[in-house]
């Protein structure tokens, strides 16, 4: 069943080559088209692309699997010289774990809550014939290690539930390593995690995958993450790889529209810009139109973008772009930064909101530890802080929907009663919230335009033919059309639903706005659309504004100030800028320095690269050059 | 509220009236399958044999037209005549209508009083949940037909009894589903929204909450809509019905049991009758959960 080492250096010196890949629905919709690409033996490719590209379909299909409801329709996945998509179950079931294996989004979920790690982690041996006990013990203490997590006999006693995400998340990437894999798919395995446990995963990942000579498959849809991961990078968008190339190269001077307008709606910690989202939706399978799938939303666009699906154009070496006028796209400016954030005028007579001594418990646990906070009006406050940090209790309790407080929240020179339930109409009317999943924030079962009409019917503010209008009009400043308002939930994307719950929030012309991690469930082209939206709103309505998010970057593009929160205490608290910039407290440096992003990305892409020997010296020169 | 609530307990009225824009989506979905349609063309058949039987009946149902126990032909009868030499297809047609709305009624009772609690516990969550949803293990503790069968006897086969029985033994099974299927419902976010508006816990349970469960509750509906119908059937069976003498599906299987190896027609024309409502109003409930799970491999082309 072993096969020599050797076999995996193909003449092309790839570990991994996939050639012509389709994947198409059992209805026979294309969903993945004519993919290729290799990945060398030590090497993480990154894949990245909004939802609904068909990242994860690939990935998937390295491993010889296609979800319910997909088949993979012709193309070829070698692994050395066995071609992956050829075998039979049996050969499938042999080569998943030992030769390719796989770390899932969510770490929790892939792990059996009734069987002990340790017991896990020998299974994982086991399954693929390993050999002795005792070498097995001695292998498992070998991976913990590896993995940075404690090797004694008490900790691989423990259950998952005992060990936090991103230990869990550890175990998994244990578990994959095990059997010294030549090839290991990672499918958002830092989605949800903290940035100083994703900075670890991270490294860990790409520590591993060089020290076993793994070909690595890393998707995602973060770019900064996988720029921190990756040495090459493929762009996925309507089930193409529109651009692949070497990571820093294909973020400095992208060669395909698509990646271009994706790196300009990344935020960024190093100025506050604004960020740009792209217009349009990306299309779905069965409706991708016949020339360029991008060409639709595409600036450059031009009537010969429409004819044929682009083929791969040659940038340079090793770099390669589905546009037509690829050549003429990498030769414009680097992707510039937008214009830099207009700040609205904050008028700091008297604060608009304002928390005194404010001390939150869930049950007998103080989770927010006397908090005083100021919002003045027009201005935009930041709540950062890593998750169980009492960011969103802060902001739930400013709404009244956390109700076990004690202090004082004063709107204005009115104090607030703890529940929402106790409050007046009108404080609840200038107090609206804005929720993190638009996905579970709106009523499956009431039409947009009911979900946003129903604040003007309880709090009496207008109905009837009036009320008709003035959601037309809400409609409208949120960039939806009024004709949405006969739609329903499920027929909208993601960024849709949150401008529909934004549009609820602010019919009632509220005077603060809180919003929870409002784009955290979002793609970064809709998240900078959104972004881009409550700045202008914020702007236009002088509006007062709480924006609780675990995003640094996305605070530069939207907040004037920022309030770090670290255990339900406030650990810095100021003018945005100058924190981000001149962060005095170690706790914050220290925030900013796991935070993935493109700049830093880069500046490690050159340690890297230098790990990686000759064949990539390209990355040292090139990353030098910056 | 009562509309929302009280508008889907007959199956095959579903399809035509709706409660919102958005189930009617589901109960055309489940039209797709063939168990549904077929469910339905049973149910439509006995509904409309309990409309509008007594009209076609080509006798009193209380006449005497032939010797007893007749077989099928004698004196023009059509399945010939029952223990007492009464016309069994008169009695047939007429029979239908009293189990059918004592079953509807009965349920949509339960329904009401059943998805109200479940609602509440659900949206609650503290200690009246725990108070309520125990008082509902109590009374599940017991078979229902137990429970019906001492109220009967207690207060004598009254018509209003046998349907309040029923009624409050359905609550609590619907109760459970209710809250079962609010409970994930009322932890997503739009609810948290309505709260911060201040909405009326009455709008956010049955405006907001209850569209949202309608689907497992059709389910429940067109189940409990069975059983109610079966435990009618056995106290008529059991000679526990209002008027022993009217010509109830029930009543008739036990009064011409015995004569079922030499006229089997007497008993044998309720048994199919209730058979096949139980069967439908099932297959009516089966095609909903189908559709709403999205099982709907069956499809018809």
């Amino acid at each position: 069943m072993s096969i020599d080492q050797q076999a995996a250096v193909t003449k092309t010196g790839a570990a991994v080559t996939v050639r012509g890949l389709q994947i198409a629905t059992t209805s026979g919709v294309p969903v993945v088209t004519d993919l290729s690409f290799e990945i060398a033996a030590g090497e993480v490719l990154g894949v990245v692309g909004e939802s609904g590209s068909g990242k994860t379909t690939v990935g998937l299909s390295l491993l010889g699997h296609a979800r319910r409801g997909l088949k993979i329709v012709s193309g070829s996945v070698l692994l050395g010289d066995q071609d992956v998509l050829e075998m039979d179950d049996v050969a499938l079931r042999r080569l998943r774990g030992s030769l390719v294996s796989y770390v899932p989004q969510d770490p929790a979920s892939s792990l059996n809550p009734a069987l002990r790690i340790g017991v896990q982690l020998r299974e994982a041996l086991k399954a693929h014939g390993s050999t002795s006990d005792a070498e097995n013990t001695a292998r498992i203490a070998e991976m913990m290690r590896e993995v940075a997590l404690p090797d004694d006999p008490e900790y691989l006693r423990r259950y998952p539930h005992q060990l936090s995400g991103g230990q869990q998340q550890r175990i998994g990437l244990a578990m994959a390593f095990a059997n010294r894999p030549r090839l290991i798919v990672l499918d958002e395995p830092t989605t949800g995690l903290d940035v100083t446990t994703q900075a670890t995963v991270l490294a860990t990942v790409r520590d591993l995958a060089a020290a076993y000579g793994s070909a690595a498959l890393y998707v995602s849809h973060d770019l900064a993450v996988v720029a921190a991961v990756a040495s090459r990078v493929a762009v996925m968008y309507a089930g193409r790889i529109v651009e692949l190339g070497p990571a820093d190269q294909l973020f400095e001077s992208s060669a395909h529209p698509y990646t271009r307008r994706l790196v300009g709606a990344i935020p960024r910690l190093t100025g506050s810009r604004v960020l740009v989202g792209i217009p349009g939706h990306a299309p779905s399978p069965g409706s991708r139109p016949p020339g360029c799938a991008f060409a639709p939303r595409c600036q450059l666009h031009s009537p010969e973008c429409d004819e044929k699906v682009p083929e791969p154009l040659q940038v340079v070496g090793g770099h390669t772009s589905r546009c037509i006028k690829a050549l003429e796209v990498v030769k414009l400016q680097a992707v510039t930064p937008g214009e830099r954030v207009q700040s609205p005028r904050v008028d700091s007579s008297a604060p608009v909101l304002s928390l005194k001594n404010l001390v939150a418990h869930y049950g007998d646990t103080e989770v927010l530890h006397s908090i005083n906070l100021d919002l003045e009006h027009h201005e935009c406050l930041a709540i950062v802080g890593e998750s169980g940090s009492g960011k969103t209790t802060t902001a739930r309790a400013i709404a009244g929907l956390h109700r076990d407080w004690t202090g004082s929240i004063r709107l204005g020179d009115l104090d607030l009663a703890t529940s929402a339930h106790a409050r007046s109409t009108d404080v609840r009317r200038q107090i609206q919230y804005v929720f993190q999943n638009p996905y579970g924030s709106l009523n499956p079962r009431k039409s947009v335009g009911e979900t946003v009409g129903q604040p003007l019917q309880v709090f009496g503010i207008a109905s009837g033919r009036e009320a008709d209008h003035r959601v037309a009009e809400m409609l409208e400043q949120v960039s939806l059309s009024a004709s949405y308002a006969r739609r329903y939930p499920d027929q909208l994307s993601g960024g849709e639903r949150q401008r529909v719950a934004i549009a609820r929030a602010l019919i009632s012309s509220p005077s603060v706005l809180v919003c929870d991690e409002v784009t955290s469930a979002l793609d970064v082209s809709v998240q900078a659309a959104i972004v881009e939206l409550l700045g202008n709103l914020q702007r236009e309505l002088g509006l007062s504004m709480v924006f609780v998010t675990h995003n640094l970057p996305l605070v530069r593009s939207i907040a004037q100030k920022i309030v770090v929160l670290a255990n339900g205490s406030i650990v810095e608290y100021g003018d945005t800028a100058a924190i981000l910039g001149n962060p005095q407290q170690e706790y914050t440096r220290h925030l900013i320095s796991n935070t993935p992003s493109l700049e830093t990305a880069r500046m490690e892409a050159v340690e890297l690269a230098s790990e990686f020997g000759p064949s990539h010296a390209l990355h040292v020169t090139r990353s030098a050059g910056i | 509220m009562s509309q929302t609530v009280a508008a889907p307990p007959l199956p095959e009225s579903a399809d035509t009236k709706a409660p919102s824009g958005r189930s009617s989506t589901l109960l055309a979905r489940s039209l797709r399958l063939w168990r549904s349609r077929i469910g339905v063309a049973a149910v439509a058949l006995l509904v409309a044999i309990a409309v509008f039987g007594p009209l076609l009946a080509p006798s009193a149902p209380d006449k005497f037209v032939a010797l007893p126990n007749s077989l099928p032909g004698t004196s023009g009868t059509v399945f010939g005549t029952d223990y007492l030499g009464q016309d069994v297809w008169s009695r047939f047609l007429t029979g239908g209508g009293e189990i059918l709305v004592l079953a509807v009624v009965s349920t949509a009772i339960g329904l009401v009083l059943g998805v109200a609690i479940g609602l509440i516990s659900a949206y609650s969550r503290n200690a009246w949940d725990d108070v309520l949803m125990r008082g509902m293990d109590v009374l599940m503790a017991f078979p229902q037909i137990m429970l019906v069968l001492v109220a009967v006897s207690l207060v004598g086969p009254e018509t209003w009894i046998i349907v309040l029985a029923i009624a409050l033994t359905t609550a609590p099974r619907v109760a459970r589903v209710a809250r079962g299927a609010a409970q994930p419902v009322v932890e997503r976010d739009f609810i948290g929204a309505t709260q911060a508006m201040g909405m009326s816990r009455l709008r956010i349970l049955f405006g907001e909450l209850l569209p949202n469960i309608l689907g497992p509750l059709m389910v429940e509906a067109s189940l409990r809509l069975t059983y109610s119908i079966g435990i009618i059937a056995t106290l008529a069976f059991l000679g526990l019905s209002g008027n022993p003498n009217s010509p109830n599906w029930g009543t008739m299987i036990q009064q011409n049991q015995t004569a079922l190896a030499t006229q089997p027609w007497g008993a044998l024309l309720p048994i199919i009758a209730i058979a096949l409502l139980t069967v439908g109003s099932g297959l009516i409930g089966d095609g909903i959960a189908r559709a709403a799970a999205g099982i709907d491999r069956e499809r018809a082309a």
